[in-house]
């Protein structure tokens, strides 16, 4: 390399390599726990169409652009389309999966605090992609 | 081409010309133009999401026509004829070649980009630079779509055709005294780039075509009212573009080895180090295209692969910013108008690529993903680093285009308002991204924070609008009444050169 030593580039990509690796593990270890929804949640089918979600809980009742549910129990949204791919996203509680035609996702959280949250599509979807909004209503049945 | 303003020729000389200098020439004022094009797009965007609610476009219809036009624009008829540009310019000269390998392809791959660029702007299609299925399909209005798809068909031919031109001229026409190893870097750069061009683009070209047949509904690839998967159609398109990623900003980078040293006054700390980065990057560069697709329902191992696909790719891009602050390091520099600009670039590629292993990291990805944050991260890579290095080398070859000096006061002052601005814009626009703004939407609820931080994101876009009518005056001006250039060093910073303009050219 030119005549001259090298080890000061070595050392940097030792750094670099070291801390992707981190990275890397970290975010593996973040995943794994995320990654399974746990035995006791309740399933929600979540469907996506141009442009509004409807909701359907298990035992049947069903909603459209407002989905309530509560505080302390833990909720896997199997998420449907019925026309193009949208994405179903509660951005404060880190929920976010496509709907695809012809599959069924899942995902799962479960709400820590009452309060109202926005439900958002994330996949471009059309014409009013940008107004595909809900609203997440998060109770507290004790109070 | 210097003498081509004092010594004036006809312009159907210069545009049925096959030398190499000619065609580049063409190359990058079709390119210039382009970006120009987009650019006004890109204001009209950002005019529009100033505040929630209609402001300059009226439907959102028009909008995602836009922001559509503006990122084919932008990539397709901008960033890569810009690079054919230099390319052409430069590549024979460091083999040491009278021309391009294939002469007539190489005015053939040019002339492709006219009529592509015709189809895209006209037909003005609005299913996002990404053309997803089944929207594209089932939903995306005629014949705009099918305008797009035929328009980019003949794109991807175009850049094929370049690259094996690229390849070729460097590969088989080089200079027989020359060895591969004394290529320089920015020739070493398009040998990288063509050979991803031709591994990458083939994918595409299929899937477009599948594309356009499940439109005219007799197919149904990725339609799953026909049995098809649009899962399938990311695959394929993703295999194609994240290594087109690459393919440009490894120019980019080629052409900031040609100014760092040059400015600096120095050699290049390692140019072994450099081919090095090229040659791993254009190959870790195909482990890692599902990355953009963790939140279509990817299994636990799929992520994880293309995580570890994605961070191997870090180091090389880390090579490349150690190779330009190490030949910095020490060095007479010499802060004209390129440099500034290929500094900046490189600040910003560092930033680009911090927030990039942000986007790897699976989890974090749930939060950025679709969001502003992406629009800003790869902005600081088209913007930042690609335009930043392209813009820089127009300035860098002007005086051996034109014979004349650019204004170098106009030349700072635009580098210096189009870096706050980008700073302005992009940086934002990854915190926006945090607050959960979604991409591609014409009108957002009226979120304080939303829209204090698109005000910024809106002012910092003007700013580099301006800068650009300052690039616009300084280039027009300086091409006809700019002070001639001294060309043996029109930098004065010493050394040798390659100049384009001592190409033979049979037409002078």
């Amino acid at each position: 390399m030119g005549g001259h030593s090298n080890w000061p580039e070595w050392i940097y990509i030792g750094v670099v390599v070291a801390l992707m690796v981190w990275v890397g593990a970290e975010a593996w270890e973040a995943e794994r726990l995320v990654e399974h929804s746990p035995e006791d949640a309740e399933t929600i089918i979540v469907t996506g169409q141009q442009w509004f979600w409807t909701f359907e809980h298990e035992d049947g009742t069903k909603e459209t652009g407002e989905l309530h549910v509560e505080v302390g129990k833990a909720y896997k949204f199997e998420i449907h389309s019925k026309d193009v791919n949208h994405s179903f996203n509660i951005h404060d509680y880190v929920v976010l999966m496509d709907a695809i035609p012809g599959r069924v996702n899942t995902v799962w959280f479960a709400p820590t605090d009452a309060g109202e949250h926005d439900i958002q599509c994330r996949e471009y979807c059309g014409l009013i992609h940008y107004n595909m909004r809900g609203k997440l209503i998060v109770e507290d049945p004790s109070s | 081409m210097v003498l081509e303003l004092q010594k004036p020729r006809p312009i159907w000389q210069i545009m049925f010309s096959t030398h190499h200098t000619d065609v580049g020439l063409l190359y990058l004022i079709t390119s210039l133009g382009f970006l120009f094009l987009g650019g006004a797009l890109a204001l009209a965007i950002r005019a529009e999401l100033f505040l929630p609610g209609a402001q300059i476009i009226g439907d959102a219809m028009t909008f995602n026509r836009i922001f559509t036009v503006h990122g084919t624009t932008l990539i397709f008829l901008f960033i890569i004829p810009f690079a054919s540009a230099v390319g052409n310019y430069y590549v024979p000269i460091m083999v040491r070649y009278k021309d391009m390998a294939y002469p007539k392809l190489n005015a053939i791959a040019f002339w492709m980009i006219p009529p592509g660029g015709a189809l895209i702007w006209l037909g003005f299609a609005d299913f996002t630079w990404y053309a997803t299925p089944p929207y594209s399909i089932i939903s995306a209005p005629g014949p705009a779509a099918d305008m797009w798809i035929f328009g980019l068909k003949i794109l991807g031919i175009s850049s094929v055709l370049g690259a094996i031109n690229f390849i070729v001229t460097i590969l088989k026409c080089k200079h027989p005294d020359m060895s591969i190893g004394q290529v320089p870097l920015l020739a070493w750069s398009f040998l990288s780039s063509s050979l991803i061009i031709l591994v990458a683009i083939p994918t595409f070209a299929a899937a477009l075509l599948m594309l356009l047949t499940d439109r005219l509904g007799v197919s149904g690839f990725f339609n799953p009212a026909m049995g098809g998967d649009p899962i399938a159609y990311a695959h394929l398109f993703w295999f194609t573009f994240h290594p087109e990623v690459y393919v440009l900003v490894i120019p980019a980078i080629g052409m900031m080895y040609e100014i760092i040293p040059r400015f600096s006054r120095k050699p290049i700390y390692s140019y072994n180090s450099g081919v090095f980065a090229f040659v791993l990057l254009s190959i870790v560069g195909f482990s890692s295209w599902a990355h953009h697709m963790y939140a279509t329902g990817m299994s636990f191992t799929e992520k994880t692969v293309f995580m570890v696909g994605t961070l191997a790719a870090v180091p090389a891009s880390a090579m490349h910013v150690f190779n330009f602050v190490a030949t910095m390091w020490n060095g007479r520099i010499k802060f004209l108008t390129p440099m500034m600009w290929s500094v900046g670039g490189i600040a910003l590629f560092f930033s680009a690529g911090a927030g990039g292993v942000a986007n790897a990291a699976m989890p974090l990805d749930f939060t950025t993903h679709d969001t502003y944050w992406v629009v800003g991260h790869f902005h600081l890579f088209v913007m930042g680093t690609i335009a930043f290095g392209s813009i820089g080398f127009l300035y860098y070859m002007f005086p051996y285009v034109t014979g004349r000096m650019y204004n170098e006061t106009m030349g700072k002052i635009h580098f210096i308002m189009s870096f706050v601005g980008t700073v302005l814009v992009f940086f934002t626009q990854h915190v926006l991204g945090l607050y959960g703004m979604p991409r591609r939407i014409f009108d957002y609820p009226p979120i304080p924070e939303w829209i204090a931080m698109n005000q910024i994101a809106t002012v910092g876009a003007m700013i580099i609008g301006v800068s650009m009518a300052i690039f616009l005056a300084n280039m027009i001006y300086s091409s006809a009444r700019g002070k001639p250039a001294n060309t043996e060093d029109p930098f004065g910073v010493g050394g040798k050169y390659y100049y384009p303009f001592e190409a033979k050219n049979p037409s002078h």
